[in-house]
């Protein structure tokens, strides 16, 4: 210990460090290969094919702004954003009031925590496989289990995969259910908040309800604010649900058709990797602007504590 | 008297959740293990008689017993967790402990990467990776983890390494150690924690992944786990479920048994840096 206390007093005293760049550069070798090779440099190239008709096998061919010209009457594309959207929208709200819920209702030293937090967090490890996409598709299904529990309670169920009206709801509970990873985000900031808080408003006779408005709403809005932008981020890039449980098509009627099944389809099924690339760039423009966005509105409900 | 009645409460809605989470799961486990004709007429968990057909049915539904395609799906793993581990180590320590010109800049962009939607890179990718002759083989899923493009790994042990106390760097230096020792000998071993967390994770997401790996591996002597799931499911068109559970299920395990052994791992990583 002492000699560690030495050695920091010896680093003090020594004269500012000069830059290694040298050493640095070698152990950042790869990462710039990577940089580079696999996300720059086919970055700057797929801004480039998006101004070209390109199918591989003849050399792109530069064509302007028509695919973004193509963009403006792709009905496709327009209802496969919609999809986006809504999917977006509505899951990522609920999926994070769910976390947070549980969150809070595991908080402070409840019995058999470990136990419930690997209950619900187990589903976020395995909601991305296909397996869970295909078991979605049965549970859904007409003759599937989620109507044989409907048929219970004398309601009758229908199909919700193959009908347009709800297909999209199956997915977006897909993605509700996996709420674990955020709720355990939520955990952690929930500890970092001091008991003190909790107790001064108990002694100055706060309701729990109230207890949670004021003091630990407030405090955990950061941790609020990263799950929303993560998620979001993550939602809009959503495929192999929407691939599995649709067979690959988007359908019924494209009810399910996500942004990023479409693109998929347009390069890699019809082989318009010109569109294709332009439509990935519409993707990026899209999730930059949200991100933006959420920033932008953070300094409005955010507190950070000082 | 109010306080118990109120924990009563809040364990029966935490137990309403639970079981409402797993049970999908639970019935796709317990009808793997049912004769066909009754997976649908049976809601319930009950199970008459234990049905291992459905296994071995899945198990040799193709031209390759499902053992291959985990073997395929092993091999891809393991390339990238091993990339994984060297290349973002080594990046993590070169921004946790190196002065160099830029750095901010750098970090500013690998933070930014992260974030960036794989579909972006995608098409040129792929043309830039046929044109190496990779497509079909396990290389692009592998040789771009070796080049540290799993960002969010090095963030990861960017944090953990600004934890370690530095003396333990000076100490060594003083000894005569340069870089290469000081991050083989004490930052490495150090940083085991974080690095199991990045196993884990590499583990579980490339396990799953669907969307690259249907992009490289077309041909089914190459599929792996999900590629040959899907193919099952669309070959089957809905009629053997008991057997398309069952392969479910045994792909799904490699995942669980992880989790289970590793949560403490997962829930750290996550915690700390707000994984998927």
């Amino acid at each position: 210990m002492t000699a560690a206390a030495e050695l920091r007093h010896l680093k003090g005293a020594a004269p500012k460090s000069k830059p290694q760049n040298k050493a640095a550069f070698w152990f950042l070798l790869p990462w710039f290969l990577g940089l580079f090779a696999v996300t720059l440099g086919p970055m700057a190239a797929s801004l480039y094919l998006s101004f070209t008709k390109y199918n591989l096998l003849q050399p792109p061919e530069f064509t302007g702004l028509a695919n973004f010209e193509r963009m403006l009457t792709d009905e496709r594309l327009h209802s496969s954003l919609a999809v986006t959207f809504t999917y977006v929208l509505v899951s990522v709200p609920i999926q994070l009031a769910l976390a947070l819920g549980l969150a809070v209702l595991l908080d402070r030293g409840i019995r058999g925590l470990a136990f419930y937090r690997s209950v619900f967090y187990l589903p976020s490890l395995l909601g991305a496989s296909v397996a869970i996409a295909v078991l979605w598709r049965t549970v859904f299904g007409t003759d599937g289990l989620f109507n044989e529990g409907l048929a219970l309670f004398g309601v009758e169920g229908r199909g919700w995969i193959s009908d347009p009206e709800t297909a999209l709801s199956t997915l977006i509970t897909l993605n509700v259910w996996t709420f674990g990873s955020p709720m355990v985000i939520f955990l952690a900031g929930l500890r970092q908040i001091p008991v003190m808080y909790y107790e001064a408003a108990a002694v100055d006779g706060a309701s729990p309800l109230r207890r949670f408005t004021s003091v630990t709403l407030p405090l955990l809005t950061p941790i609020v604010f990263f799950n929303l932008v993560l998620q979001i981020i993550h939602a809009f890039q959503s495929f192999t649900q929407a691939f599995i449980v649709s067979g690959g098509t988007g359908g019924p009627t494209d009810s399910t058709l996500f942004f990023s099944l479409y693109l998929y389809q347009r390069g890699f099924g019809n082989f318009d990797m010109g569109y294709a690339s332009a439509l990935a760039w519409l993707l990026l423009v899209i999730i930059a602007a949200f991100t933006a966005i959420n920033f932008w509105a953070s300094k409005y409900w955010v507190h950070y504590d000082d | 008297m109010t306080d118990a009645l109120r924990k009563l409460a809040k364990h029966l809605v935490l137990i309403f959740c639970a079981v409402v989470m797993l049970y999908p799961v639970l019935w796709m486990v317990v009808s793997s293990l049912r004769p066909n004709d009754e997976i649908f007429r049976s809601p319930g968990l009950v199970l008459s008689d234990l049905e291992t057909a459905n296994y071995e049915a899945g198990w040799n539904a193709f031209e390759h017993p499902f053992g291959y395609f985990m073997v395929n799906s092993g091999i891809v793993v393991l390339g990238a967790i091993v990339g994984n581990l060297i290349a973002c180590s080594m990046a993590a320590y070169a921004f946790a402990r190196l002065e160099f010109t830029g750095r901010r800049w750098w970090f500013a962009i690998m933070l930014v990467t992260i974030m960036l939607p794989i579909h972006v890179i995608i098409v040129p990718q792929y043309v830039l990776f046929s044109e190496f002759g990779w497509v079909n083989t396990f290389l692009p899923l592998i040789v771009p983890k070796f080049l540290a493009t799993d960002a969010f790994f090095v963030f990861l042990m960017v944090q953990f390494i600004r934890g370690i106390p530095r003396e333990l760097d000076e100490a060594a230096r003083i000894d005569g150690a340069g870089h290469p020792r000081i991050y083989l000998r004490i930052v490495l071993p150090l940083m085991v924690p974080a690095l199991a967390t990045t196993a884990i994770f590499t583990f579980i997401w490339t396990w799953n992944d669907f969307f690259s790996q249907l992009i490289y591996l077309i041909d089914p002597d190459m599929h792996t786990v999900p590629l040959a799931l899907r193919a099952f499911v669309d070959q089957q068109a809905g009629t053997n479920w008991g057997a398309t559970f069952a392969m479910s299920v045994v792909s799904l395990l490699p995942v669980f048994l992880v989790f289970l052994f590793g949560q403490r791992y997962l829930l750290r990583g996550i915690a700390t840096t707000g994984g998927k």
